[in-house]
């Protein structure tokens, strides 16, 4: 008990919060902080979490469980449910192919083979290179300009495989 | 903040207002095509004639016609400009003096707006989401107000199940009754839950409404808590959303500014919190018992009810789960009276719905009008009909729905007349399509985007729908035999009935509603049997085709 309280002393005087000294850890504990340490705002923080660092790294995951009290399982689990929270690292640029309907009935399936083709990769993978992550997403809200895309967080609309490979070159490795 | 002071605010906001009013697009649709610095450049454009005293720029929520974004319009004279580059803007602000802008032009009497009613949007693109006092010079704040004064929680209740509002949010439910339900059980707390998690691909109501008029919703929300007695309200927001979320954000800091949110509501004993959750990119977050758990920080999988969650919701406390819409209808039912609302619709579907019109349609956006109106009228006249080729089907509901054929187009869109056509009023996505896209491609379509979305925690989902997925696809490679579309129409049945949650119940719907309108190009691909030979047996499932019968 005494050293639990201890220990606990320590935790909030010394600087790092993880023993990598990365700063991002202490401002993640911050946020962890104003959310009391619940274990009910596990998605919460895993969102500041995932902005912090880009991604959510396995240290990282068992990071939150330890400051929520959580096992790293259920952790892991929710990473794992929600499409949003990746994994791995995402590559250089980021292209976000829309698949909702309006989109679909437009023919985003023919954008989505074109570049799946030209990159060598699937939707939801990266390219070897690191240059282009491909993902797909449902209905980005512009159903009115389908078929959308979102390249490097531009939102661009009525697109034809063509214009869309041709804003991505350069960055794809069989093209 | 009390009632003398909100209409002194709301007088003083319309006094200080300038003839001229430019207003710009400045919600999700138009924002991808460049709108703000439209707005930036108009603002400087007005500035630079030194018309500052005369005109108002502001930057406003959807102006419905999206296709045409984005979009500027200038009152009185109502002139409506189509896809405004920043360019654009001097000469619009030189045209104010006169002449033409040389600029595209809508028609703001055209059909798609004249034949539209507004109840939901009725602020949209007028008031400025950003700022509590543009709504509240839109008698903002007023229901809840009146509710706090002049009314008790039961007469709230009773005024809402008057009106006849059913839930917008997919089945519904009529919300008069689901509140009472709520104010009912004594608990030492309740909760009111929002459900922005619009998860249907291809509808952007909710949204539209967050963006544009965020005040509306949170009022609708406060209103809720007074009635059924809950002070703590969660808004459950699309983590895909991040515009929406933003606005949602100011709204609720700027309530709890004046006085309207927060504690001590109007000066009265009535206190009401809200916050935010963003969601994480989970279609079966929009089930309600989904939404609760996502809310506690696990993993979204629906549980089994009742309990329905008005008894045991969040922490176990009373919750009550509305839609964005259906909150948003509040506030007017409240100012106006059950009767005028009761007075919009049908005898069984009261008021009016906001649809997201898209696909093969000349004229996408949103569109309201009144429940009972027909898919005709929607699709032709206020959607211009099909620009190429001619209108084949109308999907609703999204993939817990049908497709609608054409020659049923005259169906008046209300609850139970969708739900016989095997489709649902669902949230208000409405995609239309042309002779030009394949209807089985369509079921798989739906088909895969609920395979992808299943939480897996029951079978008959999770398994299900790969089954049925992989089913189509040997139909539409033309491998399928008879057997297989019995199998299919068995499996659509069985799905169907043992699913967990209404994401397993209802993802058969588009392969039921397309088989039963557009059987033809199902059987038209269906590999006769092998005549004088030995007949071969069904082909050994191999692991491709994953056939396991169940029966
Ligand atoms: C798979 C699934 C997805 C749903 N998605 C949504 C949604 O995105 N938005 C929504 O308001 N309701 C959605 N619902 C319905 C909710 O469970 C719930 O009925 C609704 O929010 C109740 O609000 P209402 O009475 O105002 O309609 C969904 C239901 C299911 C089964
Ligand atoms: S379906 Fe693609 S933006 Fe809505």
């Amino acid at each position: 008990m005494a050293e639990a309280a201890k220990t606990e002393v320590i935790k909030k005087k010394a600087g790092p919060a993880h023993p990598s000294g990365d700063k991002r850890f202490k401002l993640l504990e911050v946020t962890m902080k104003r959310h009391q340490f619940r274990s009910d705002a596990l998605i919460e923080v895993m969102h500041a979490a995932q902005e912090l660092f880009g991604f959510l790294e396995v240290d990282l995951m068992f990071f939150i469980a330890r400051y929520l009290k959580l096992p790293p399982s259920r952790v892991f689990g929710v990473a794992t449910f929600y499409n949003l929270f990746s994994l791995r690292p995402k590559g250089e640029h980021t292209c976000v192919l829309c698949t909702g309907t309006a989109c679909y009935v437009k023919g985003a399936d023919a954008l989505l083979d074109a570049v799946e083709k030209l990159a060598g990769i699937k939707a939801g993978e990266t390219t070897e290179d690191g240059k282009l992550s491909l993902v797909t997403a449902r209905c980005l809200g512009a159903c009115g300009i389908a078929p959308a895309v979102v390249v490097d967080g531009t939102v661009k609309g009525l697109e034809t495989p063509d214009s869309l490979v041709q804003q991505l070159k350069g960055w794809l490795p069989n093209g | 903040m009390d009632r003398h002071e909100l209409h002194e605010l709301g007088d003083k906001e319309r006094r200080s207002r300038p003839r001229l009013r430019i207003r710009c697009c400045t919600a999700a649709g138009c924002l991808s095509a460049n709108s703000q610095a439209v707005l930036d450049k108009l603002k400087h454009a007005v500035a630079a004639q030194g018309l500052e005293d005369e005109v108002e720029v502001c930057g406003v929520g959807c102006l419905r016609l999206c296709c045409e974004g984005p979009l500027v319009q200038v009152d009185p004279q109502e002139v409506l400009y189509q896809k405004v580059s920043p360019e654009h803007a001097t000469p619009i602000v030189g045209a104010l003096l006169g002449g033409s802008a040389g600029v595209t032009q809508g028609d703001p009497k055209s059909p798609f707006f004249a034949l539209q009613s507004s109840v939901v949007l009725d602020n949209c693109g007028f008031v400025e989401p950003e700022r509590i006092e543009s709504y509240i010079a839109a008698d903002g704040y007023q229901a809840l107000a009146h509710a706090l004064h002049e009314m008790e929680p039961g007469e709230v209740i009773d005024e809402i199940t008057r009106s006849g509002l059913r839930g917008r949010g997919g089945a519904g439910y009529p919300t008069g009754v689901k509140w009472s339900m709520v104010a009912k059980h004594a608990a030492a707390r309740k909760y009111i839950v929002c459900n922005a998690d619009e998860g249907d691909p291809g509808a952007f109501m909710n949204r539209s409404v967050l963006e544009s008029d965020p005040h509306k919703v949170l009022e609708g929300m406060a209103i809720a808590g007074y009635a059924v007695g809950a002070s703590h309200g969660y808004i459950y927001v699309r983590g895909e959303y991040p515009l929406a979320i933003e606005r949602l954000k100011i709204g609720i800091k700027q309530a709890n500014k004046m006085g309207l949110l927060g504690s001590r509501i109007c000066s009265l004993p009535f206190d009401f919190t809200i916050d935010i959750r963003i969601g994480a990119g989970a279609f079966v977050c929009g089930e309600e018992t989904a939404l609760m758990a996502s809310i506690m920080g696990e993993r979204g999988t629906p549980k089994p009810r009742p309990p329905f969650p008005a008894e045991t919701g969040l922490w176990g406390y009373p919750t009550l789960v509305n839609n964005v819409e259906t909150f948003a209808n509040v506030p007017g039912i409240i100012r106006r009276g059950a009767a005028w609302f009761a007075g919009i619709g049908t005898e069984k579907s009261k008021g009016t719905k906001v649809f997201c019109l898209t696909g093969k349609v000349k004229n996408t956006g949103l569109v309201e009008v009144p429940l009972g109106t027909s898919l005709r009228h929607i699709v032709e006249d206020i959607g211009g009909g099909c620009p190429d080729g001619k209108v084949k089907a109308v999907q609703t509901g999204g993939p817990s729905g049908g497709c609608i054929p054409e020659d049923l187009l005259d169906t008046p869109v209300d609850y139970e007349s969708l739900t016989a056509l095997g489709s649902i009023m669902g949230s208000g996505g409405m995609i239309v399509m042309d002779d030009k896209n394949d209807m089985v491609d369509v079921a798989r379509f739906f088909m895969n985007f609920c395979m992808d979305e299943s939480c897996g925690k029951c079978i008959p989902c999770r398994a299900g729908t790969v089954q049925l997925s992989r089913l189509l696809t040997k139909i539409i490679d033309g491998r399928a035999l008879n057997e297989d579309l019995k199998r299919l129409e068995a499996l659509c049945g069985m799905v169907k009935e043992t699913s967990l949650c209404g994401l397993g119940q209802t993802a058969p719907n588009p392969v039921l509603s397309t088989l039963r309108f557009f059987r033809h190009e199902y059987v038209s691909r269906i590999k006769p049997p092998t005549n004088g030979r030995p007949k071969p047996k069904v082909p050994a499932a191999s692991a491709d085709d994953g056939v396991y019968t169940p029966f």
